[in-house]
């Protein structure tokens, strides 16, 4: 079996996903349709939240998926500072943006679903708080790649804000449960026993997660695969003005 | 086939509304870059290429 790190090599990232890509693609539309079809007009409404409840199957993978996007370009960062493949400095710079809608789609289903909910768009508690402090560090990420021209300080930068904004991305997760205070209440999903979702809601939602996972994997892998081009277009660019 | 959604039609619509399109233009916006950036490159490539003989 091929060692994980030959992945590093740009080529035979290239090669391997020329034809994971397609599969992942077509995975991600799937699940995510199967998902959301089946949490939107398959699920009943809730006692007590009505049919606010479906947006459960939107609000939970993309918050989900915007703390583990967070976490997954930590990893990159790390092995970049650590072994210096610029493939996974350049996985971190992909990952940013979905990273960033994924947060967004967070922010926005939760207003939307505290709105009637909670009687408010809108509150200062721990755990909201947090989630928009890691959304203006996608939004920060992203600039600070866009603003340096040379691609390893770029690097290097955008891979030390990583570890900084990490601590909001641990506390968008545990701020309920560190804080005890503030309209969100903690964990929909846990595996403690007496849990509180019955399995009409919990199974299209796994389907959801699953999909936004899917569909994560399969933008990063098309994104890498662009900045992979991206760079090389750079230097022969580079190359070429110093002949 | 459109489920009742009662009183809140509105904010579970423009819930999945805001969600789909976001997901949806991201693609589009990956996809379409993908798609310059490799044009980009051949080009390159080729003109190269030539040069070189």
């Amino acid at each position: 079996m091929a060692s994980f790190w030959e992945y590093a090599n740009p080529l035979k990232f290239m090669r391997t996903t020329d034809w994971l890509l397609p599969i992942v693609t077509w995975a991600a539309v799937i699940v995510t349709t199967v998902g959301l079809v089946w949490g939107f007009f398959f699920t009943s409404d809730d006692f007590r939240q009505g049919s606010t409840v479906k947006i459960i199957f939107l609000h939970v993978p993309s918050a989900m998926m915007a703390i583990n996007i967070w976490v997954m370009m930590l990893v990159a960062s790390l092995v970049w500072l650590i072994r210096r493949h610029h493939v996974s400095a350049l996985a971190a710079k992909a990952a940013a943006p979905i990273g960033l809608t994924m947060t967004l789609i967070g922010l926005i289903t939760g207003a939307v679903w505290g709105q009637p909910m909670w009687g408010t768009w809108w509150a200062w508690d721990p755990r909201l708080t947090s989630f928009l402090i890691l959304f203006l560090f996608y939004l920060g990420y992203i600039a600070l790649w866009a603003a340096i021209d040379d691609p390893d300080t770029g690097a290097d930068l955008t891979a030390v804000l990583c570890l900084v904004g990490s601590v909001f991305a641990v506390l968008s997760r545990y701020a309920a449960i560190f804080w005890n205070q503030g309209l969100h209440q903690g964990a929909s999903l846990s595996l403690a026993p007496g849990t509180r979702m019955d399995w009409a809601y919990k199974a299209p939602l796994y389907t959801c997660m699953v999909g936004f996972g899917l569909v994560f994997v399969a933008l990063l892998l098309a994104g890498t695969r662009t900045e992979i081009r991206a760079r090389r277009m750079k230097a022969l660019v580079t190359r070429e003005r110093m002949a | 086939m459109m489920p009742d959604l009662g009183s809140y039609a509105l904010e579970v619509s423009l819930a999945y509304v805001a969600s789909l399109g976001l997901i949806g233009l991201l693609a589009l916006w990956y996809w379409l870059r993908g798609r310059v950036v490799r044009r980009q490159l051949e080009e390159i490539e080729t003109r190269r290429g030539e040069a070189n003989g």
